[in-house]
């Protein structure tokens, strides 16, 4: 006789279990996927360092504690809450603790082309474009997908008609708003038809002092010669865990680009999975994290190359101040058919506080021969030589660190390419800097 | 594309099969019984006629072995190997280490074959005639070191070079004091396997101040069937010594897979520097992935003292499977590490490789440049970890890791690991994979070279960074055997 191993359940994985109780016996495929996400967490639990892909942000550990799955959100709290890219012209969607609020949502007049709804209306209207949804998963176990996946009501769904071109970016501000610590789940599809171009934006905030808990996946359907640019805001507060999961699918010769300034939550963890399915299509990845105090910050990325002619870029900056921690791991599969590929990636890390920590792992895996990869991966202190040229035409030390570290992070945030939202991004970057003093 | 398609056409028309070592010797040997239990670990401690607290040590790692799980993280897929179907002593029957005239006629043939001359008047004649300079040697043949030569001219310098066998006995406490230091018994799986049942290998102490007279190296040959062979170095340098060793490894060509689990510690006191260059040339198995050696080896080399060095040089073109990672461990203030690497794997060859730098003292600093070149149907991994601890201020690292492909069946890959938990560390790293250029090929042949001699002279410029550090003897050899493990893979 076999006894049967059971892991011993931490307390947040007790927690997580208890909401995942819940689940309707639907039949449809959404059911379906719900359960099959629920089981594969009941099976796995919580990734811990001796998962590969886990190894630098053991959630085992890190998630300690166990909270409750977040309720709705009053209006006036979250109207007060979201505050990123206000400044930004912009079509706002406010979601607050994993819900759309319809109040503060501007859902009306939307332009030839651009279909928007919300996940929760889409589902009860049985919405075939929900037929897309978690058409792109990853070939893994994923626990912060699984979670969303099995957990999430709500969200946006947004649909760009072949050959749109919207000029003007949505904007979905997530917000945590209540007085106690609650877990939040919304899943959004972003669908952009052949020909068609489209900006996304996104934001992430909540209060400074609660240990609240804020899952958001994204899947973005990119149809072929399309257009999509990315732009992601993450200021979640201090006490905060944020997980958050972008999926890729690339269409033939389409563009894809997406930027993400990270500088909020206690925890963060990025995955971004792409899939490259169409021929000549070119993405680029990028993203800038401004860690201090004892902050942690993981951007996972997998570039799945399956088609041939296909570029890809990414370039990832980490500042790191006081005793935070920074995580990158990128990885570039080239498979067999994916001839021609060009793929770099770069990532680079400063590390002002003494006892910051950043750890690097780059990946290439690569199976087709006529092909350029490369990346590489840096990290160290500010350099002396620099420092010195500027102390030595009078620029006090402070700000001759502000400005070095002010040219490190602009050269990622440079590659967004919508004017409003780089600016407002390069001015939140401005700001941590200003606030480090 | 055309030259591509002549590189593939090429793949196929010709035969991977060349193994020039392939030959098998046909000596008496002693074995012990198959399989692996407490009684072959007292079998062996007791042939080598060792002390009590050393048959304690084997039996403790094999204890825990028998606790311990293989690992599956590497990119490697084989088989599971039947430990029980193994063979873990295997000795020629004629006494050994007496003198040269003792040797198994046979077994000195086996090594005048690999061209490596055991007679030291043999071998002087012959580095006298070409003006080289003098190579001492220990060849293990199976379990057991064979010959050892020069023996008395490196006593005089104070070197001691021999059997780990013999020193366990003649320097019991050398040994106690640092075997198993660097590579702890219980590190990983193959490590373990190796302190329970490893059999011979080389025994290196550089006394204080001494630069050993001669390069060292040691020759490895599997001969029998069914055997696995575990050999354990331990190479010392004391404070302020210099050595350099050589190690080669060839062995029959069989069908079925042989297991070869070594361990190598190397210790580097104060101002001590050691240089290891490996050339392993293990049957890789035939041109359908049949046969060949698990090259599995935990290679490591501890800096213990301060401004010591070490530097690893490996040439890894045989073994059906290569797990490897020769790694330093920069305690001491000032150390360096060096990883100099070149695999090449063609047929249905697998490597994974790489190194670790730890870096732990100050002023640390390690390069790595790592050569991966893949043809046929191979997998070739590059896997490696640089780290900085707290303490290691001011600790440097430069890695360039670049991969070559030959072939579109054939797959490369790169894993590094950068921890640095210390703000004045600068680590570098930098990857790249291509194909040989067609431009690189076209001007070649443009100039007369057939493809495959000019793949080979691209291959030997795209690893000469490597071969530069080789020392000259070693150097000639294996760019040598880097055009033979090519053959019949590029075109």
């Amino acid at each position: 006789m076999n006894a049967d191993i059971r892991p011993i359940r931490t307390p947040a994985e007790q927690a997580i279990l208890a909401s995942l109780g819940g689940l309707p016996a639907g039949g449809d495929r959404l059911a379906d996927l719900r359960r099959a996400a629920a089981r594969s967490f009941e099976e796995h639990g919580l990734p811990h360092r001796r998962v590969e892909e886990w190894k630098y942000t053991d959630l085992r550990t890190l998630m300690r504690e166990a909270v409750p799955l977040a309720g709705p959100a009053a209006v006036a709290q979250a109207d007060a809450a979201a505050r990123l890219l206000r400044g930004v012209e912009a079509r706002r969607i406010v979601v607050a603790n994993g819900a759309v609020v319809p109040e503060l949502s501007d859902l009306a007049g939307l332009e030839e082309g651009l279909r928007l709804t919300t996940l929760s209306a889409a589902l009860a209207s049985g919405d075939e474009v929900l037929s897309r949804l978690g058409g792109i998963l990853p070939g893994r176990y994923d626990a912060s997908l699984a979670l969303n996946t099995a957990l999430a009501k709500d969200g946006v769904v947004i649909v760009v008609a072949p050959g749109a071109k919207i000029e003007r970016p949505v904007h979905v501000a997530h917000v945590f708003a209540g007085e106690s610590a609650a877990a939040s789940y919304a899943r959004s599809l972003v669908v952009v038809g052949a020909g068609a171009s489209f900006t996304y934006a996104e934001s992430f905030e909540g209060p400074q002092g609660l240990a609240y808990q804020a899952n958001a996946a994204t899947e973005f359907v990119v149809g072929d010669e399309a257009h999509l640019d990315v732009v992601r805001l993450q200021e979640d507060g201090a006490g905060a865990f944020h997980l958050a999961t972008l999926l890729f699918d690339v269409g033939r010769q389409a563009q894809v680009h997406a930027f993400t300034l990270a500088s909020g939550a206690a925890v963060a963890r990025t995955s971004l999975y792409a899939t490259l399915s169409g021929e000549g299509s070119a993405v680029g990845f990028n993203g800038a994290s401004l860690l201090k105090d004892r902050q942690h910050n993981d951007a996972t990325l997998f570039v799945d190359h399956q088609a041939p002619g296909c570029e890809s870029r990414e370039l990832f900056k980490t500042v790191l101040d006081d005793t935070s921690r920074g995580v990158f791991q990128g990885k570039i599969v080239v498979r067999q058919a994916a001839q021609k590929t060009d793929g770099r990636m770069m990532s680079r890390a400063l590390l002002l506080g003494d006892d910051a920590e950043m750890d690097n792992k780059p990946e290439l895996e690569i199976f087709a021969d006529d092909v350029q990869c490369g990346h590489g991966a840096t990290c160290g202190a500010i350099d002396d030589e620099l420092l010195f040229y500027l102390r030595a035409r009078g620029i006090p030390l402070t700000e001759a660190q502000s400005l070095l570290v002010q040219a490190f992070v602009g050269e990622a945030v440079e590659t967004v390419e919508h004017d409003g939202l780089r600016e407002a991004l390069l001015e939140r970057a401005e700001g941590w800097l200003k606030a480090r003093g | 594309m055309p030259a591509v398609q002549e590189t593939v056409d090429q793949v196929r028309s010709l035969d991977v099969d060349q193994y020039k070592y392939g030959f098998f010797t046909d000596i008496e040997s002693e074995k012990a019984p198959k399989g692996l239990n407490e009684d072959t670990v007292r079998f062996i401690s007791a042939k080598k006629d060792e002390p009590e607290w050393m048959l304690e040590w084997r039996l403790e790692a094999f204890r825990r072995w028998q606790t311990m799980q293989e690992p599956e993280w590497a990119r490697v897929s084989y088989p599971r190997i039947d430990y029980q179907d193994l063979y873990y002593y295997s000795a020629p029957k004629r006494p050994t280490q007496l003198s040269i005239d003792d040797i198994d006629p046979e077994i000195l043939k086996t090594y005048e074959k690999l061209g490596i001359p055991l007679r030291e008047r043999d071998a002087l004649l012959g580095i006298e005639s070409t003006g080289g300079s003098k190579v001492a040697v220990d060849a293990v043949f199976d379990s057991v070191s064979v010959a050892t030569t020069f023996k008395e001219e490196l006593a005089k310098a104070g070197v001691i070079f021999m059997p780990i066998s013999e020193a366990i006995r003649e320097y019991p406490e050398l040994v106690r004091k640092y075997l198993g230091s660097v590579v702890p018994v219980t590190d990983n799986y193959f490590a373990t396997l190796n302190s329970a049942v490893f059999s011979d290998g080389s025994f290196v102490y550089v006394p204080k101040g001494v630069r050993c007279p001669m390069e060292l190296s040691t020759y490895f040959r599997i001969n029998e069937r069914n055997t696995g062979q575990f050999e354990r170095t331990l190479i010392i340098a004391d404070e302020g010594a210099y050595v350099s060793y050589l190690e080669g490894c060839t062995a029959p060509q069989r069908d079925e897979n042989q297991l070869h689990a070594a361990v190598v510690e190397l210790v580097a006191l104060a101002d001590a520097e050691i240089k290891y260059s490996t050339v392993q040339n293990w049957y890789p198995g035939d041109k359908d992935g049949k046969g060949g050696i698990y090259n599995f080896v935990t290679k490591r080399g501890d800096c213990r003292g301060d401004r010591s060095k070490i530097s690893w040089t490996q040439v890894e073109t045989g073994s059906a499977i290569t797990w490897k990672y020769p790694s330093c461990i920069l305690r001491g203030d000032n150390s360096q590490g060096e990883f100099y690497s070149i695999a090449i794997s063609n047929g249905y060859q697998q490597v994974d490789s790489g190194t670790k730098m730890i870096h732990l003292g100050k002023n640390t600093s390690s390069r790595i440049i790592s050569k991966g070149i893949a043809a046929g149907h191979s997998d070739n991994t590059y896997r490696g970890l640089v780290s900085a601890h707290r303490k290691a201020t001011g600790a440097r690292n430069f890695t360039n890791c670049d991969s070559l492909l030959i072939g579109d069946k054939c797959g490369a890959h790169t894993v590094p690991y950068i921890e640095s938990k210390n703000s004045s560390a600068q680590f570098e790293h930098e990857a790249t994979t291509s194909k040989i250029s067609d431009d690189q090929l076209f001007y070649c042949r443009q100039r007369g070279l057939d493809p495959e001699e000019a793949t080979a002279l691209i291959v030997n410029g795209f690893v000469k960074d490597v071969l530069q550090q080789l020392p000259m003897e070693f150097a000639v050899e294996a760019q040598k055997l880097i055009a033979v493990s090519l053959e019949g893979s590029v075109g």
